[in-house]
């Protein structure tokens, strides 16, 4: 009963987390969001782990941890370099990545 | 004598090579003197060939040198290699003698020419493709020359290109000529298919055994041939490119459009004479070619107005004849008709090259007349090749070579009385046209004023011909006069003699009705053109006289039916096509894509929430998945 809770506890997390991903405009915000992801997939496989008596979960959940943070230094040393290129954190604004190729230019004659 | 025959051919080509790539810089003087000089070198070797030939004839027949191996693939080897024979030896005599007279005149005619040097660059290369063509050893080394005279043809119809009409006619004769050659190259393979060899010698040898009489598949092959020697003899029903071909330079006309190229049919039906032999129906349908076409070509040229068409049709009526001795049989009939017609049209067209220049480039006879006496020189020579042309009896070398023609019609095994009152009725014609030239163009009054009379360096090539338009006869005279037959020894080392039906009919009765239909042909164009004038104005009220005489003037509508059949609709499927009916498919493709692109590409935003939202509905879309599933 006690591991339903927990993972109801994870879900939350989970959800939170996208919804922090998906409505944040701060890249650095997008970021925190996803660790917060990470964890609660962290807690769901603790969880597991202390359910079934094995020792995987929390093994698990040390890959995670050594994952994050590598993510994020990756992740932050990106945020700089766009910063500097773009004099901005906000991802509505940092969409030069768009396709938006002129359809006609490329017709063949 | 090795090296001296590889000269032959070698010496125009040097020329060519000297004139196409320093031509521009040398001065027209110089210009002319190597343009000319090769093929009088040219010319002198071949008859000093000549002599050494008829003194000690070599053992094997024929004077032969590998120059060396062209290519060797698998089993097929093909060397360059030249083979001169008695045959050989004649149309190099015709093409080097003939066509230095000819560069010769050419040296004046285009004086004020300023393409001077590549005149004469296209005439060298067309002398060398011409004698490898009589001189080769083998098929291919044929055909190189056979292409390479149709090049050059095309090349020199079109020499003045900067008026569109000449270049059309350099493409008409170019692609009608093609749809023979075509037919020829097939001939050629099947040949190879059969025989596996192309060397000539070798082919003589071998198809007597290999092929039996009249078998479908010599039938096939000799078809082939003949049909690559209709396109370029100008046979019907190939013929409409020659008159069209008058649009390059009178010495071009002379050269090609009547001595030499138009007879390459000739040579090579009778190079092929084994083949042919061993088809008695292509020989009848060769025969039945040459009738039809010296019929339909000399109905032609007796309503032409244009001095060059007319001498353009009765080329092609001439060269009928000689397609019709070869298929009745006589042989050496038609390579002796071809010998003395290379001298007298020739000399034709270069004095009409002569009135023309001199009457300021005016081509029709009814504004030319009474240059007898302005012009006598041009008049004394023009003379004596209508009077070889009309086959006036024993004073003109055209008598002796078409009175054997004539002869052998009937007479040779091939031979039928249609055939022979088809040839007789074109003697009739041929003499027809000829006086009515003769008549409008040198008699009655002046009309157009003359112009410079041509120099000496154009007058020596038109005495030289004359002399010999009369006296090149000499050399074979009819069976039933004479016995001098030193032209049918020659030939015949190499081809085969006339084999003459049973009863032979009396010879001298029909010589006579023949010189008969030669003069009532002379009379009846004195008395419509000179005596009485007035029944051709009577006719000209006549609607039927006068559609018959457009029928002949546009050579029996056959450029009209050519339209018809085969132009037409190939401008309509090129327009139906115009718009590349097989493209459309890839251009949908294309499209189809490019639309697909447009859609997707909507999803590729740039915002990272987007890609976020689409990476969850993935996610959502493979639980939803697994638990139903």
């Amino acid at each position: 009963m006690a591991s339903y809770s927990v993972l109801a506890v994870a879900a939350i997390l989970f959800t939170l987390g996208l919804i922090g991903v998906l409505t944040r405009r701060n890249v650095i915000f997008i970021l925190i969001s996803v660790e917060v992801m990470l964890n609660a997939a962290g807690l769901a496989f603790v969880a597991a782990g202390a359910r079934w008596g094995q020792p995987d979960g929390q093994v698990m959940f040390l890959f995670i941890l050594a994952m994050a943070a590598s993510e994020v230094s990756v992740g932050l040393a990106l945020v700089m370099q766009v910063y500097h290129q773009h004099k901005t954190l906000d991802v509505t604004r940092l969409n030069v990545l768009k396709d938006d190729i002129d359809i006609q230019e490329i017709k063949v004659q | 004598m090795h090296q001296t025959l590889s000269l032959i051919p070698a010496l125009p080509l040097a020329g060519f090579l000297i004139l196409s790539l320093l031509g521009r810089r040398l001065p027209n003087r110089l210009v002319a003197l190597i343009g000319a000089g090769v093929i009088s070198a040219a010319a002198i070797i071949a008859i000093w060939l000549g002599i050494s030939f008829l003194q000690a004839p070599p053992d094997s027949g024929a004077y032969s040198v590998e120059l060396w191996r062209w290519m060797s693939v698998a089993n097929f080897n093909c060397s360059f290699s030249l083979h001169v024979d008695a045959l050989s030896l004649v149309f190099v005599f015709v093409i080097t003698f003939v066509g230095a007279l000819i560069h010769i005149y050419s040296a004046g005619f285009m004086k004020h020419d300023r393409d001077y040097a590549r005149f004469f660059a296209s005439m060298n290369l067309f002398v060398c493709a011409m004698l490898l063509l009589v001189m080769a050893d083998n098929l291919v080394l044929l055909y190189l020359g056979w292409e390479g005279v149709g090049l050059c043809s095309y090349l020199l119809i079109g020499f003045w290109y900067e008026t569109t009409a000449n270049v059309q006619a350099a493409n008409k004769a170019f692609y009608i000529t093609r749809v023979g050659d075509t037919a020829m190259a097939i001939g050629f393979f099947l040949l190879f298919r059969e025989l596996g060899t192309l060397d000539i010698p070798a082919i003589q040898k071998l198809a007597p055994e290999h092929f039996t009489s009249g078998s479908p598949i010599i039938t096939a092959i000799a078809l082939l041939l003949l049909a690559g020697g209709m396109g370029k003899s100008a046979q019907v029903p190939l013929q409409t490119w020659l008159p069209d071909a008058m649009a390059g330079p009178s010495p071009v006309s002379a050269l090609i459009h009547a001595a030499t190229m138009v007879t390459a049919g000739v040579y090579l039906v009778a190079r092929m004479h084994v083949l042919f032999q061993l088809s008695p129906l292509v020989m009848s349908i060769t025969a039945v070619i040459g009738a039809l076409t010296l019929f339909i070509a000399g109905c032609s040229a007796m309503v032409q107005t244009d001095i060059k068409r007319i001498l353009a049709y009765s080329t092609i009526s001439q060269v009928g004849y000689m397609f019709l001795a070869l298929g009745v049989g006589a042989w050496s009939a038609g390579v002796f008709h071809f010998f003395t017609h290379a001298f007298f049209k020739a000399l034709l067209f270069l004095a009409a090259g002569a009135v023309i220049e001199s009457l300021h480039h005016e081509h029709g006879i009814f504004k030319m007349g009474g240059l007898k006496n302005k012009m006598p020189l041009v008049f004394y020579t023009f003379l004596a090749g209508a009077a070889a042309l009309a086959a006036l009896p024993l004073i003109t070398a055209g008598f002796f070579s078409k009175d054997q023609v004539l002869w052998y019609a009937l007479s040779a095994n091939g031979g039928n009385p249609l055939l022979w009152i088809v040839a007789l009725l074109g003697a009739f014609i041929t003499a027809f046209y000829t006086t009515r030239l003769m008549l409008v163009v040198f008699w009655g009054t002046e009309k157009t004023h003359v112009g410079e009379l041509p120099g000496r360096l154009m007058t020596l090539p038109l005495v030289i011909l004359a002399i010999l338009s009369i006296c090149a006869g000499f050399i074979e005279w009819p069976h039933n006069m004479l016995h001098i037959t030193l032209f049918s020894d020659l030939v015949q080392k190499v081809l085969p003699p006339v084999v003459e039906a049973e009863p032979v009919p009396s010879e001298a009765l029909f010589q006579l009705i023949a010189v008969v239909a030669t003069f009532s042909g002379v009379f009846v164009g004195y008395l419509l053109y000179r005596k009485n004038t007035s029944i051709i104005e009577s006719w000209k009220q006549t609607p039927a006289m006068v559609w018959l005489r457009d029928f002949f003037y546009t050579g029996w509508k056959f450029d009209e039916l050519y339209n018809i059949l085969f132009v037409r609709p190939f401008v309509f499927i090129t327009q139906l096509n115009k718009q590349d009916v097989i493209d459309k498919i890839y251009a949908g493709i294309v499209s189809l894509f490019q639309r697909l692109n447009g859609i997707f590409s909507v999803s590729q935003d740039g915002s990272v929430r987007t890609y976020v939202i689409g990476v969850l509905i993935g996610i959502i879309f493979i639980l939803a998945l697994q638990l139903i599933l």
